[in-house]
Order: C-alpha cells, then sequence, then structure tokens
C-alpha cells in the first residue's frame, strides 16, 4: 500500500492543499487555503454558506481546477490530473446533491463502483453477470449501509435518505485512502442519521486512512471530528481541536455568530 | 441464453415477434422467391445489423452521430472498389474488407478522441461536418467512387446467380449464387447483432450505459470515459462498415444513394427509435416494421384506395391514394413516438427500465 515507500520504510498517507486558490471572475472561492492531513484523524471543515467548503473539495477530488497552488497527495503532485485519475488514486468522493445514475438498479449503482475499483474497465466479451464477484462485493455493502433490500429499485426511486446512503456506498466501494464527505446527512430525517454517522464511525477505526467531512450540524461535528478547520469567505480562519475551534471568538463571529441557532443544536 | 448474453427479450411478445421475423427472413427465399421479397429481406437482415450498431452509440452512450452512414459507405465503397478494380475474385473481397475496415476504425478513433472529450453537442456536429465532407469527396473523386453513378461490379463466380448447387426440381426454386449470398448476409448480420448483444451486457456495456445516466459520475468513480465512448464509436463504425460491405455484395453496386447519402442517417434514426432505444433487439424490430412500411405501404394503399373507389366512400381513395404513402408513413412514424415513447421493445417490456434485470 505505501506507494510512497521511498526510502524502503512504510511512511504514512498524505494528503495536503498548498496555497490553493480557485478564482470565478472576479469572484474568489477558495483563497490561499494550506492545510495537510493526516490518517487516522477525521477533519470536519465548517463555515457558512458560501464558505467555499464544496468548492475545496471539488479541488481535491478534481471536478475544479485551481487557478493557483498545489495539492499533494501521498508524495505526488496531482494538481494536474483529472478526476479520474484522482478517483483511481485512491481519492473517494461522495456529493453533496445526490449524484447517482438515476435509472439503474441501486446494485448496478454501487457494482459499477466495484468494478472501477478492480479496473475492470474494458471487459466485453463476456455478460457482465459473469463476474459473480463485483455483485458479491457490491452486495455486500449494500448490507453495510442497510439498502440490502431495496438492490433491484432504480436509484431515483429511493427516498432522499436512502440516496445519501447509496452515494455512501459509492464511496466505499471504492475502497479509497481519502473519504471525502460532503454534508452525508443533510435533508435525512432523525431516524436515519445514525445509520450515516455509524458508518463514518466505524471507518474512523481504520487509522490509516484520511476522513474529511463538511458538515454544517455541530453535535455531528463534535461526536465525530478529531479536529476542526473552519473556512470564511474562501479563507481558512482557523484550525485545531474542536472544543478549541468552537470557543475560539473568530468562529463565534464568523460561523456561530452568523447563525446562532447552530450553536446550541 | 449465453447465445443471447444473459439478456433475454423479457417479453413474450416480443419473444415471438422476434422468433417470427427470424423464421420469416429464413424462410424467405423458399416462401417468398421473387426478387423484390428477397431484396426487401435482405435489407432487413443489413439494417438490423446496421441500425444495431447505430444503437450502441445512441441508446446505451447517449452519443448523437451523423456519420453513422459514412461508415457504412466506407464498407460498401471498399467492396465495390475492389471488386471493380481487381476483378471478380476472393482475393479483391479480402483486399476490401483489409482496406475498409481499417479506414473506418482510424476515421471512429480520430473523430472519438478529438470530439468526444467534450459535450455531446460537438460530437454531433463534428460527425456532421466529416460526413458531409465524405460524401462530397465520394461523389467528386469519379475516378475512384464513380462520382454519382457509383459504381457497378461483378462478384465471385460462387455467389452470382447463374451458380446453381440445387437444380430447380428439388425444393421447387433453384439454389443457386443468389441464395447463398442471402444467407450469407442473414447469417453475418445474425452474428453481428449477438455480438453488439454481447458487448451492451459486459462490464464494459454497463460502463457505457454509467456515463449514458451520468458521466460526471462515471468519471468521479474513476472511469476516463473519452476512452470508452471511442471503444464504443470505433465498434459501432467496425460493424456499420460490415454492414455496408454486406448492403454491397447483395446490390453488386454501390452509391452515394444506396451507402452513403443522409436519407439513410434518418431512415436510421427513424427504426431505432420506432424499435426502442438501448435495447440492440429494438433494431431487429425498428428495421423490420420500416422497411416493410416503406416497401409495401403503396401496394397496401394502393390497394384500399381502389377498394374505397368502388365502394363509392368519397375522400377516401383520394387520402390512399399510393403517391400519399410518404404522408401515411410521416403520420405512423408519429403515432409510434407518441405512443410507444420507448420504442416498440420498450413499450413491450413494459418496465421502467431498470437495466440490470435479473
Amino acid at each position: 500500500m505505501a506507494t510512497n515507500s521511498y526510502w524502503g520504510c512504510h511512511m504514512a498517507l498524505t494528503l495536503e492543499t498548498r496555497d490553493l486558490t480557485i478564482r470565478f471572475g472576479g469572484h474568489v472561492a477558495v483563497n490561499g487555503v494550506s492545510c495537510s492531513f493526516r490518517p487516522g484523524e477525521l477533519t470536519a471543515i465548517v463555515g457558512p454558506n458560501g464558505a467555499g467548503k464544496t468548492t475545496y473539495f471539488n479541488l481535491i477530488s478534481g471536478q475544479l481546477r485551481a487557478t493557483s497552488g498545489s495539492i499533494l497527495f501521498d508524495g505526488t503532485d496531482i494538481t494536474g490530473h483529472s478526476a479520474p485519475l484522482r478517483t483511481r488514486a485512491g481519492l473517494g468522493r461522495a456529493f453533496q446533491l445526490t449524484n447517482l445514475f438515476p435509472n439503474l438498479s441501486v446494485e448496478e449503482n454501487v457494482r459499477l463502483a466495484v468494478q472501477a475499483e478492480r479496473g475492470v474497465h474494458y471487459d466485453l466479451l463476456r455478460p457482465w453477470m459473469a463476474r459473480r464477484d463485483l455483485i458479491a462485493r457490491a452486495d455486500a455493502i449494500l448490507d453495510q449501509v442497510a439498502l440490502g433490500n431495496r438492490r433491484q429499485v432504480a436509484a431515483t426511486a429511493l427516498s432522499h435518505g436512502d440516496q445519501r446512503k447509496l452515494e455512501v456506498a459509492l464511496m466505499m466501494a471504492l475502497e479509497p485512502k481519502v473519504f471525502m464527505f460532503d454534508e452525508p446527512t443533510a435533508g435525512m430525517s432523525i431516524d436515519e442519521v445514525p445509520v450515516v454517522l455509524d458508518l463514518i464511525a466505524k471507518l474512523k477505526q481504520d487509522t490509516s486512512k484520511i476522513i474529511l467531512l463538511v458538515e454544517h450540524k455541530m453535535d455531528v461535528v463534535r461526536s465525530l471530528a478529531d479536529r476542526i478547520i473552519v473556512l470564511h469567505n474562501g479563507r481558512l480562519v482557523a484550525d485545531g481541536k474542536p472544543a478549541e475551534v468552537i470557543a475560539s471568538p473568530i468562529v463565534q463571529e464568523a460561523y456561530l455568530g452568523i447563525t446562532p441557532g447552530r450553536s446550541a443544536a | 441464453m449465453m447465445i443471447l448474453s444473459g439478456d433475454p427479450p423479457r417479453s413474450r411478445v416480443l419473444s415471438a415477434l422476434l422468433v417470427i421475423i427470424m423464421l420469416a427472413l429464413l424462410a424467405t427465399p423458399f416462401i417468398f422467391p421473387g426478387a423484390k421479397a428477397m431484396n426487401v429481406a435482405a435489407k432487413i437482415c443489413i439494417f438490423a445489423a446496421l441500425v444495431a450498431s447505430y444503437d450502441l452509440l445512441l441508446g446505451y452512450t447517449g452519443s448523437v452521430s451523423f456519420a453513422h452512414t459514412m461508415f457504412y459507405g466506407i464498407g460498401s465503397y471498399a467492396i465495390a472498389i475492389a471488386l471493380y478494380a481487381l476483378g471478380p475474385n476472393w482475393a479483391a473481397v479480402a483486399a476490401g474488407v483489409a482496406a475498409g475496415l481499417p479506414l473506418a476504425l482510424l476515421l471512429a478513433l480520430a473523430i472519438g478522441l478529438f470530439s468526444l472529450r467534450v459535450e455531446a453537442i460537438f460530437f454531433a456536429m463534428i460527425t456532421l461536418a466529416v460526413a458531409s465532407a465524405f460524401l462530397v469527396l465520394a461523389s467528386q473523386l469519379s475516378w475512384l467512387t464513380g462520382g454519382e453513378d457509383g459504381r457497378s461490379f461483378q462478384l465471385p463466380e460462387l455467389l452470382r446467380p447463374g451458380t446453381v448447387f440445387v437444380p430447380k426440381d428439388w425444393f421447387g426454386i433453384a439454389i443457386n449464387g443468389r441464395i447463398l449470398t442471402y444467407y450469407i448476409v442473414f447469417a453475418a448480420s445474425a452474428l453481428m447483432i449477438l455480438a453488439l448483444l454481447r458487448v451492451v451486457n459486459s462490464p464494459f456495456g454497463r460502463v457505457l450505459q454509467a456515463i449514458r445516466e451520468n458521466r460526471f459520475r462515471a468519471e468521479a468513480l474513476g472511469y476516463r470515459t473519452v476512452f470508452h465512448l471511442t471503444y464504443a464509436n470505433c465498434i459501432a463504425a467496425v460493424i456499420a462498415a460490415l454492414a455496408g460491405m454486406l448492403n454491397a455484395l447483395w446490390l453488386r453496386y454501390a452509391g452515394p444513394d444506396t451507402s452513403l447519402s443522409f436519407s439513410i442517417m434518418l431512415d436510421i434514426l427513424l427504426m431505432v427509435v420506432i424499435g426502442g432505444m438501448g435495447t440492440i433487439y429494438g433494431a431487429i424490430i425498428g428495421a423490420a416494421i420500416f422497411l416493410l412500411a416503406e416497401n409495401y405501404l403503396q401496394a397496401l394503399m394502393g390497394a384500399a384506395s381502389a377498394a374505397a373507389a368502388e365502394a363509392g366512400v368519397p375522400l377516401l381513395p383520394g387520402l390512399l391514394h399510393p403517391d400519399r404513402w410518404l404522408l401515411w408513413l410521416g403520420l405512423l412514424f408519429i403515432a409510434s413516438v407518441y405512443f410507444f415513447p420507448t420504442g416498440v421493445v420498450g413499450r413491450l417490456r413494459n418496465k421502467p427500465r431498470p437495466a440490470s434485470g435479473r
């Protein structure tokens, strides 16, 4: 696994952004964000709406290209790599707005992710059903996210909460080194939230993974995060242990001050 | 089921229809021995394969190409020019295949890598431009292609009507080179359709559907979609070229009107939509319905018009006059799109496509 074992010893996985910036016309959505993420640590990225959290995610996973700055992953500069290449390198991403294959079945959605992870790209000489290994793996993942009984349903027919779970299942199927959750519980009903939180907690137990989480709900952040970074107007304004960050004046003003209701949540 | 690549028709009516079409095509030389019936049957075979290959693009990847007749034409002209220049022998047929397929493949590869990176509309425009250029080229380079007149040629000895294998008194018709050619066309078309079924139901084919559904997400899963789309474009182009070769062999001729024109492109589009996009089976149904209507609707209308006139019904004889057949074909098409928006096959399967139907 240690692709960066340059000196013959096992080095830990690293993900780092350096002065990462993107401009849309005159608007600077992410402004010189330098931050490095360590394995075994769940970092929550918080900030008011429009702070640039999702844009920051898009820059890391390759859906957007940086105007300036760089991204280093596992010892390699991936700033110029396309999204598919970054995924293959081990950056997994679950999207905020549900982003699935709507008319394909739930199982097929996950099976396609498993197929991508196993590198089955151009196999056109046998029926897909002959690859029972891919189907079995997909089914195992669906059981983990409690969607095992919805396998044959078209993704578009799922409830919103189930679609979010499927989104997470797709990322898990990629077996990434970095998990990027973008508001995984947004729009979920109260009873659906624990399934996803348990999943993330379970992923945390594997200390070789980096987990990034964009989240609005402060109770979720408190219970899961080992570290919080705060983005405000595209800038990194705070970085530290959850208790410190939440107590810091800049966060009270920049984030919690704007939406005081959330601090009590 | 293995031969259908694990994707059975999933509807009794559809299965029955397909079996009837297959049997009718198989038996055509014996039950409808006329030249016209044979021509229509051969055209149904060839177009079923051609339309199926177009379905791989339109129905499975969602890319609209206007260059499909170009590849069809490349196949037709490759055979025609080779046999015209090298004489009626099998070496010439082999030379035609050896020249035509790589040319189709290279063009498809170039178009794909160049234009499938970006939005679908760009691919459509590029294919339109390249196909127009090719059409002009084919009619201008008359020393090579015969220009507007096209190229007629002689078939190898074995495939000529004069070559009789079984005399007439055995089955009521003489089994000659023409019938052998028909069965070659039938078998080759069937093989191509089975091959396409295999492709669309392979792990690769599932990725194509994923790209059609949500290309952005497919890329986020790690699929480099431009290569998948280009690959599909190449497969479709090669099958189209092969269908063009069969067309040339059957007609003993290749010209702009029979293999390159945009009206054929429209016919292909209509057939794929009538039959049902993204099913492959739809190509067989679409080709059969469309070509039967095109060839027999006029005769049917003539009879109906005469009957109406005889019965003294006003207006009807004029409406049903054979000259109005295009009007009726158009109405038939509008009706079929309106009532079967997912095509005949989609309607018969009658499910909102869970695609992974196990």
